[in-house]
């Protein structure tokens, strides 16, 4: 609130690329870098997505005869670390925010531009590090977790690598969340109020509050991994005096925390998208804010709830079950919230707003399970199942991808000043969504029925489902299609956009698109009702009732 | 003259909380119960499942309503009603939940403690026990040097256990296997038998990595941590055989752990144990590994 002047932002010098060049370049513009972050962890969705395709086709068959066994764990290794650590963390957080941020908060740049460039470009050499590791030396073959003593003993030298990687990502993510923290609390224009910023500023806040606070604990942790597997530390080994369960306390510390990484910035995404396409104001944007960071204090008091066949002390487990329950709560403000927003609004269907309602529909269905996995009786039985798998991707892909694809369809005008192609949109939907959960509520009967989760073979019984999962999986990857067509074609060739196409009064949508690079000509616009749609309550809209509902409104 | 719609509405509820607790009472995910365990994880089930679906098709019921009701008709270019909040309604929807939430809580902990999970809580040499761990250095050393009676790591209990007469079993979990010893004949067993309605208590230990005992039909699962004996004890009720399975990622063939529990009707478990005395071990051997 001290800072009066917008950042005096470096000139770039004529070595700095112009055009295209810009996106391959180390920019500090932060729309650059927002959409570098974009298409790189796009692109590993895509390897994250042939990984998933891998192991369905394992799964096929109830025995394991597709690719070796190592390589089957090397595979679901891989594709949970790079779908978490290199899509969906820096898409929702990296990318939407890097973009969208300055923006709202009526910024030229974020706090930190040169940090910021470095955040980004930290993360190709670590997923190159990562899919390197496969070719070369052996992938790790842990899972995305790393439980030791199984990390100590399985090759060490992918291990290893895995853990380099994730150490650079951790490191990036934390960059961009110092970063997020000083722009929303200090960049902001003058006269903007805290109260007055779109909520996904607060969802970045609260998102990047928990970065900060949770990621240092998973980078002790993987140095101290590391130091057990290369100068045969006892930290976390057991026949060395040390302790296993040490490692999964620490691990989820940061680790659970990291859904709300990464499902925090999707709700604020989302309460951006609602409101613009049902032409209604955010409802309860106080319960709204309060609701943010109820999750993210609950959200660091949790953890455990991932251990509770790890022989925790009875005390323990029923702290973690009324502690991650009592998330519901906040959680349920939000949603609740949303349905209000839609609720009397004039809903344009389009592909975002689609997008966004399957969004609620799969969160509230992983919400339900979720509360389900906090008792402990629950779990114990299903912990480490098929459940388990159906109910997280219903969390992360359910929630979160499906965010992000809404999210591109809504802002993909202002970042390219062309319209993405609405029936094409549709048909990206429709099999989306359709794969999706023919892939994934099957899962949960197969936990409930003995299916164990990260296995290459499995009891012949659960052959069909496995099976229908398998076709979701592939309607999944056909979906990506359609997509990848509209994106490109649409870049070049779309309907132009115009400035502001859906009527936006949120910031980025004040300006040119794609925006100059200082993001406004003139001052920075002070947008203090971001969510200022509507008609009063009791006054009728002239051009939109007909006579005959004029006329019944008066008797 | 038109519904009013408060009766609208509680009709609707009433339909919803029925079909929910239709749902719950019938429809059956689980595979079948057989141990005293199983009923009470049933019983829990139905009761998350019955809450589950009422919230699920309650709201993508009303969101579905919102989407057809108030979708935007073509050419209207107006704006919804400026509703910015109701804070009534806002601590409603705030209660509900909490109240949701605290009492499937609370009934949990009801199921958790006839489980026998809080067993170890009560026990006040227990309690003592952990708390003496609690400097973990010296504990595990001494757990690996000498036999001072080792700290137990609680998986659940099972109540009612003490009467009956406990059938102890030592499990022993490597790559890739569940081995089997029964004290009581001195034998040593690849598939784990035990007898309907005699308690068993599982004294398990990890050889290697993290392994995990799980056994879908007794709704039981307990991982078993290298360093860290632990002691899990049920009641098996069904006669029958059951998958056993590992359910922690251990190694290359993960998948291939597995093993099965036969639960015998008491007449056919006593002649089993007899036929498995040391001198027929050799015979038991190969097919236990197998």
């Amino acid at each position: 609130m001290t800072l009066s002047l917008p950042p005096q932002t470096s000139h770039p010098s004529n070595l700095q690329p112009e055009g295209w060049l810009r996106y391959l370049s180390f920019s500090l513009d932060h729309k650059v870098i927002g959409l570098q972050y974009l298409v790189t962890a796009f692109f590993f969705y895509l390897v994250g997505g042939a990984l998933a395709g891998m192991i369905r086709v394992e799964l096929l068959s109830p025995i394991s005869d597709f690719m070796p066994r190592e390589t089957y764990n090397e595979v679901l290794t891989l594709h949970g670390t790079v779908m978490i650590f290199l899509w969906i963390v820096p898409v929702v957080n990296g990318g939407f925010g890097n973009y969208l941020i300055p923006f709202y908060v009526g910024a030229r740049d974020m706090a930190f531009p040169r940090l910021n460039a470095v955040a980004f470009w930290l993360i190709p050499p670590a997923g190159f590090l990562l899919i390197a590791s496969y070719f070369i030396a052996g992938a790790a073959q842990s899972g995305w977790t790393a439980y030791p003593p199984l990390s100590l003993t399985t090759p060490a030298a992918g291990q290893v690598v895995w853990i380099l990687s994730v150490l650079l990502l951790g490191g990036s993510s934390i960059f961009g969340g110092i970063n997020f923290i000083a722009t929303v609390l200090k960049m902001r224009r003058p006269g903007l109020g805290m109260m007055q910023l779109p909520m996904y500023c607060w969802a970045m806040l609260g998102t990047s509050i928990l970065v900060v606070l949770a990621t240092p604990v998973l980078a002790g942790t993987l140095v101290l991994l590391s130091f057990d597997i290369i100068a045969h530390t006892g930290f976390f080994n057991p026949a060395l005096g040390g302790n296993a369960v040490v490692y999964q306390h620490l691990f989820w510390f940061y680790s659970h925390p990291a859904v709300y990484i990464m499902v925090l910035p999707a709700f604020g995404l989302v309460s951006e998208i609602l409101p613009v396409h049902a032409r209604k104001p955010l409802f309860g944007y106080t319960t709204m804010v309060y609701s943010i960071l109820g999750i993210v204090f609950l959200g660091l008091i949790v953890w455990a709830h991932h251990m509770f066949t790890s022989a925790t002390p009875p005390w323990m487990r029923l702290f973690f079950t009324i502690a991650t329950a009592f998330i519901a709560v906040p959680t349920g403000i939000k949603f609740f919230n949303w349905l209000a927003t839609l609720w009397g609004g004039k809903i344009a269907l389009n592909s975002a707003m689609l997008f966004s309602c399957a969004f609620i529909v799969h969160f509230v269905f992983g919400g339900i399970t979720g509360v389900a996995l906090a008792q402990v009786p629950f779990d114990i039985h299903v912990h480490d199942t098929y459940f388990v798998v159906g109910h997280f991707h219903y969390i992360v892909y359910g929630g979160t991808v499906f965010v992000v694809f809404g999210s591109i369809y809504h802002w993909f005008p202002k970042f390219t000043g062309r319209m993405l192609n609405e029936p094409l949109g549709r048909l990206h939907f429709l099999l989306t969504f359709i794969g999706f959960n023919l892939c994934f509520a099957p899962q949960h009967w197969l936990g409930l029925n003995g299916m164990p989760r990260r296995v290459a073979e499995y009891d012949p019984q659960f052959t069909l489902l496995n099976q229908l999962s398998s076709v979701g999986a592939l309607l999944m990857a056909i979906s990506t299609l359609p997509f990848l067509v509209n994106v490109v074609w649409s870049a070049l060739a779309g309907q132009v956009a115009g400035d502001n196409p859906w009527n936006a009064l949120t910031p980025e949508w004040l300006t040119s698109s794609p925006p100059p690079v200082e993001n406004w000509k003139g001052p920075a616009p002070l947008v203090t009702h971001p969510y200022g749609y509507g008609v009063p309550e009791g006054q009728i809209d002239l051009k939109a009732v007909s006579g005959l509902e004029i006329w019944s409104e008066g008797r | 003259m038109p519904i009013p719609s408060a009766i609208v509405t509680l009709v609707l509820g009433m339909i919803l909380v029925l079909s929910g607790l239709w749902v719950g009472q019938n429809v059956n995910l689980l595979p079948a119960a057989a141990s005293t365990n199983a009923p009470l994880y049933d019983e829990l089930f139905a009761v998350l499942f019955t809450i589950g679906t009422i919230l699920f098709l309650g709201i993508v019921g009303l969101l579905i309503f919102s989407l057809v009701r108030f979708r935007r008709r073509d050419g209207d270019l107006g704006d919804g009603v400026a509703v910015e909040g109701n804070l009534q309604l806002e601590i409603f929807w705030t209660a509900i939940p909490a109240i949701v939430v605290l009492f499937v809580g609370i009934y949990s902990y009801d199921i958790y403690d006839r489980m026998g999970g809080m067993i170890p809580l009560a026990d006040p040499h227990a309690m003592h026990g952990s708390m003496g761990s609690a400097v973990m250095p010296a504990s595990v050393e001494e757990l690996v040097t000498q036999d001072v009676e080792p700290r137990l790591w609680g998986g659940i209990g099972s109540p009612g256990g003490t009467e009956a007469g406990l059938l102890p079993v030592e499990v022993t979990a490597l790559q890739f296997a569940f081995l089997f010893h029964y004290p009581e004949g001195d034998f040593t067993s690849g598939e784990l038998h035990v007898k309907a309605g005699q308690t068993v208590e599982l004294r398990m230990e990890a050889r290697d990595v993290i392994h995990a005992f799980w056994v879908p039909q007794f709704r039981l699962k307990q991982d078993v941590i290298p360093g860290q004996p632990t002691v899990l004890t049920f009641t098996p009720t069904l006669p029958g055989q059951y998958p056993i399975i590992c359910a922690e990622l251990c190694g290359p063939y993960h998948g291939g752990m597995r093993s099965t529990v036969v639960v015998h009707e008491p007449e056919a478990f006593d002649s089993w144990l007899a036929s498995n005395r040391p001198a027929t071990l050799a015979l038991t051997a190969p097919l236990a590994t197998g």
